[in-house]
């Protein structure tokens, strides 16, 4: 082999950038978000922020570990972590410790495993590489389906451990499956049923079931008038009558009450501001009261006096809108925005074809985090629990994300060559 | 292949962009548009305590507590952070109907989410002590700590006046109140409503997510400091006015009693009265409806100042002053009494039986009615003057000099002017310049139209007694302390009629007591100088009305006592200023029996009162 260039010269220093940016907010704000006037000490271990900071060191650990590591390691084992953590995850279901309501932690001394995190890692790297194997064409129905069911087998394990919002991350890498040539209707789909059910629930049914006639009429109308046509159009208005029908069966009889409540305090149904509606509803009025500049560092009032639920994991973002203002918030969207875009573009000029596909699995899955996320915690979303990628507290959503991020990284800086 | 769909990175990282656009105009929206979030921000955690002064004392002129303050707590509740677990229990300990209950959730909700209401007023003590134990279990809920009135003695109540909750016109008019505020109504406590009230704080104190007390928002950089309400000596004497509303008791009517030297009211008797101690606290609202729809004693009318009599014969001794200033009137002028004063047209004002003829001192002893209706024709007729209007416009002059017709300016509310027929009066009734003195004649012995007030009359006492100026007449003595004297009442008012004329009035009036109509005003001791009414009116039997003031020298103490229907106003009258002069003077009372008959006769039922009072109970040592 050619001498190489020293791996420094490679390694996309402006993801690295980012990263430390991130995790060194997150790590402010939590001190932020949990601070209290005894305890001042921000690098006191009994605390959250103390031991996010341990967290933190853990993870530059890691990542500088994962920098030094072969590349086609990962490749070449990812079947096999794809398959520990599909066992872990049906093992936690059994042994795990029950935290508000799911069953998905490992209770190790003093700190939780959560394998769902690293599920979705390895979910990553098997779906890259069965996805780069020569002959693949997602137009096949069978590719297709083993593809689904690489990406549906642990969100299924995932709904068992009654982690619902976990879950539903697995539906990012659709985006990935998208890019690998899956035929633009299914994502479209899934991003519209959405907003259908939002409709299915808010409008009459027979206002929808209208709507839909008209659509698919103008549909036929405009198109070429075969009979063939008349066929397809009819059995799709037939299947999404039947959707919008069924939404009203499966959000009352099918979730449960907290899920459902979520979602209609979302849609306003539900105000009842001390239920359901309290978490979103503190939440608004934290990021609410930050105004243009914010009230500064360490002087959120709603943060200080714990009127935000969670606020150093799944709101932590409120702490930001409270103390940095709009600027802040936007900065940091802004931060996130350009990572997941340089991701992409980086990706994008991987000659290894299992590179560029955990590249867009990785902008995908830290890209579902942010929107839902962050979502929540403006009122957009209903509130599912998942944590803000690098900034939530949390020792092993750190390590998993740092871990998905440096992988492609160092894949990224064997760009040039074919794995 | 890859090719094609290498392009499809164009809709992904749009659609990274579109949701990333999305959270900043979202956030714009909250954060910068709408106002509603900061707003409940500062709600949620902060909370603006107000903080109450204790309102002013009021004390007597000698010092004895007429009026203080007792601690009373409201329950207030702000919707906004109401989060009810036990709903039951806080029902109990609050002592309110589940079904109440959800209506003032519902009623503090429309009127604000955000603002605090009061859920339940002056809480007793004993519900405050196991309430305030628990109220950490209910968020939203908290105990404001108010002041009530409590009065030593059940007196003065129209004086001293009462406090109410503040109404929504005032709070428009005036910001420094708000709902649930208290307020004086009526009284001392209205009149001098801004020097009892001191000064409210406010202290804002941070709250957590459980209701719990954080402490100081910013070390109380904003809060400020609430003013202690200012104490007022009353020119009240608590044991002279209590000693008037018992003599007065079954009687309708006042008695007004004023030191001259300084224009301070020693007592403002109103009857019926009733115990200011009934329109405190939770119990007001009944007790104020039942007193005011009271249409047969109406107690809650104050007679002193806002009753309208004719004077009656008391009026006389304004025609001796002004008859003597204008010239046509003197000590030894002599009118005969055929029995009454011929007016033409076959009508008579009598008189009643007296040896004839009366110089001006005896008049007065005997209140010859012919005497005075001569003595105002001439005044009106006097010659200078072109036209019965243009004399009547000069004797009226004098007579609103003395201090009638328009209000003197007490520091009470609600004093009437009293009424002085204008010239355009008789013009309009009799057609203009088609009436003479005779048409007015009943002006003289101070019957007609003319109407004066129960203050009116005592504060003429006061001017004879003085021999020629008045100094307002005034409820509060002093300001804050006890020699703080209130300065908007030490300016002398002098009348028109020059102090010579006063000496043979004042005469008259002692020789009245002595050997005239009155003549069981007399006290031993003292020098007592006075003069009988007895004004006619329509409605039913006369008024009883007398003046007073002793002693003759070095005057302390002038009186005037109306009694409502009562007949002549030797008969009850008299006996009461008397016995009130005996009171104030020495301290204490001899003519028992007396006393005894004026406190025990009930003039309104017409039955004699078996201590159904009971106020002799309460007089102090």
């Amino acid at each position: 082999m050619k001498k190489e260039k020293g791996i420094f010269y490679r390694i996309d220093w402006i993801l690295v950038v980012i990263y430390l940016a991130l995790v060194l907010i997150g790590w402010l704000n939590i001190y932020a978000a949990v601070y209290d006037e005894a305890h001042r000490n921000i690098v006191d271990l009994h605390q959250k922020y103390g031991k996010q900071m341990i967290f933190i060191i853990a993870a530059i650990l890691l990542a500088m570990i994962t920098l030094l590591i072969e590349p086609k390691f990962f490749s070449q084992f990812a079947n096999f972590f794809y398959g520990i953590s599909i066992l872990l995850l049906i093992f936690v279901i059994f042994t795990g410790k029950e935290i508000s309501g799911s069953k998905s932690w490992f209770q190790i001394g003093g700190f939780g495993i959560q394998p769902a995190e690293f599920a979705k890692l390895a979910t990553c790297l098997a779906l890259a590489k069965y996805l780069a194997a020569i002959d693949i064409n997602l137009k096949k129905p069978l590719t297709l389906i083993i593809a689904g069911v690489l990406i549906v087998l642990p969100g299924i394990l995932i709904i068992l451990q009654h982690d619902t919002g976990s879950a539903i991350v697995f539906l990012a890498f659709i985006i990935v499956l998208y890019r690998a040539g899956l035929t633009g209707f299914i994502p479209l789909s899934v991003v519209l049923l959405p907003l259908c059910g939002v409709f299915a629930l808010l409008l009459p049914k027979l206002i929808l079931v209208a709507i839909l006639f008209l659509v698919s009429a103008s549909v036929y109308l405009y198109g070429k008038r075969k009979l063939r046509n008349i066929l397809i159009i009819g059995a799709v208005f037939l299947a999404s009558v039947g959707f919008v029908l069924s939404v009203d069966y499966t959000v009352n009889k099918v979730l449960e009450p907290h899920q459902r409540q979520r979602i209609q305090v979302l849609l306003g149904s539900n105000t009842d501001l001390k239920g359901a509606g309290y978490n979103v509803n503190q939440s608004l009025i934290a990021i609410g009261s930050g105004r243009f500049v914010g009230k500064g560092f360490l002087e959120g009032t709603q943060t200080k006096y714990n009127f935000v639920p969670e606020q150093s994991t799944d709101f932590i973002f409120c702490t930001i809108g409270e103390e940095q203002g709009f600027i802040g918030s936007t900065i940091i969207i802004c931060l996130f925005i350009s990572l997941f875009i340089r991701i992409i573009l980086s990706a994008e000029r991987q000659r290894a074809r299992f590179s560029r596909l955990y590249g867009y699995g990785v902008a995908s899955i830290l890209f579902f985090h942010f929107a839902i996320n962050i979502g929540m915690t403006l009122g957009l979303v209903p509130v599912i629990g998942i944590p803000l990628p690098f900034v939530s507290y949390g020792g092993s959503s750190l390590w998993a994300f740092t871990l998905l991020l440096f992988i492609f990284i160092r894949q990224d800086s064997l760009r040039y060559e074919l794995i | 292949m890859e090719k094609i769909y290498s392009n499809r990175k164009y809709i992904i990282i749009g659609l990274f962009i579109a949701i990333g656009l999305l959270f900043i105009a979202r956030l714009f929206y909250v954060q910068i548009l709408v106002d509603k979030y900061i707003l409940s921000a500062n709600n949620n955690v902060l909370r603006y305590i107000t903080q109450y002064p204790a309102r002013g004392l009021v004390y007597d002129r000698f010092g004895k507590l007429l009026v203080y303050n007792e601690a009373a707590y409201d329950l207030m509740v702000i919707p906004r952070q109401v989060k009810i677990l036990d709903t039951n229990e806080l029902c109990r300990l609050a002592g309110v109907e589940l079904k109440d209950f959800i209506e003032r959730v519902k009623k503090a909700r429309n009127f604000s989410k955000y603002l605090p209401s009061i859920f339940e007023a002056q809480i007793t003590r004993e519900n405050y002590g196991f309430l305030e134990e628990k109220l950490y279990n209910f968020p939203g809920f908290y105990v404001q700590l108010r002041t009530l009135r409590k009065y030593t003695y059940p007196i003065a109540a129209h004086t001293l006046g009462y406090i109410g909750e503040v109404s929504p016109e005032m709070i428009t008019r005036n910001s420094y109140y708000k709902s649930g505020d208290y307020i004086g109504i009526s009284g001392i406590e209205k009149s001098y409503e801004e020097i009892l009230r001191g000064k409210k704080g406010l202290k804002i104190r941070v709250f957590d997510v459980h209701n719990r007390d954080m402490g100081s928002f910013q070390d109380g950089k904003y809060d400020t400091v609430s003013k202690a309400g200012t104490d007022l000596y009353s020119s009240l004497d608590a044991e002279l006015q209590i000693y008037g509303e018992l003599l007065m008791s079954g009687k309708r009517g006042s008695i007004v009693a004023i030191e001259p030297s300084s224009g301070e009211i020693l007592c403002l008797v109103s009857s019926p009265a009733y115990d200011p101690n009934l329109l405190i606290g939770q119990a007001r609202k009944k007790n104020y409806k039942i007193l005011s729809e009271d249409t047969i004693l109406v107690p809650l009318f104050n007679r002193a100042l806002m009753a309208m009599y004719p004077p009656g014969s008391t009026f006389k001794l304004v025609d001796a002053l002004v008859g003597q200033q204008e010239g046509v009137l003197f000590p030894d002028t002599r009118y005969g009494c055929p029995g009454g004063f011929a007016i033409g047209d076959g009508k008579i004002v009598k008189c009643h039986p007296h040896f004839s003829p009366l110089d001006l001192p005896q008049a007065i002893q005997y209140s010859c009615n012919t005497y005075f209706c001569r003595v105002f024709k001439s005044i009106i007729d006097k010659k200078p003057f072109l036209s019965t209007r243009q004399g009547y416009e000069n004797w009226r002059k004098r007579v609103m000099s003395l201090g009638f017709g328009k209000k003197l300016g007490i520091d009470l509310t609600g004093e009437l002017n009293g009424n002085i027929p204008s010239p355009a009066y008789y013009d309009k009734y009799h057609g203009k310049n088609r009436w003479r003195s005779m048409s007015i004649i009943s002006l003289a012995i101070g019957q007609g139209e003319i109407g004066i007030t129960p203050v009116q009359l005592a504060n003429l006492t006061a001017l004879i007694a003085n021999r020629g100026f008045f100094y307002t007449p005034h409820i509060v003595r002093a300001i804050g302390t006890k020699d703080n004297l209130n300065q908007e009442y030490t300016k002398k008012r002098f009348c028109d009629i020059d102090p010579k004329y006063f000496d043979v009035v004042i005469q008259g009036m002692e020789n009245v007591v002595a050997a005239g109509t009155a003549t069981n005003a007399r006290i031993d001791s003292i020098i007592v100088c006075g003069k009988t009414g007895t004004a006619q009116n329509p409605h039913g039997k006369n008024h009883s009305i007398f003046l007073a003031f002793a002693p003759r020298d070095n005057t302390k103490i002038v009186i005037s006592v109306v009694v409502e229907n009562a007949g002549f106003g030797a008969t009850w009258a008299a006996p009461i200023a008397s016995l009130m002069i005996e009171k104030y003077i020495t301290r204490m009372v001899k003519r028992k029996d007396l006393e005894e008959r004026m406190i025990n006769s009930n003039l309104i039922t017409g039955k004699l009162l078996e201590n159904e009072k009971g106020k002799g109970n309460i007089l102090p040592d």
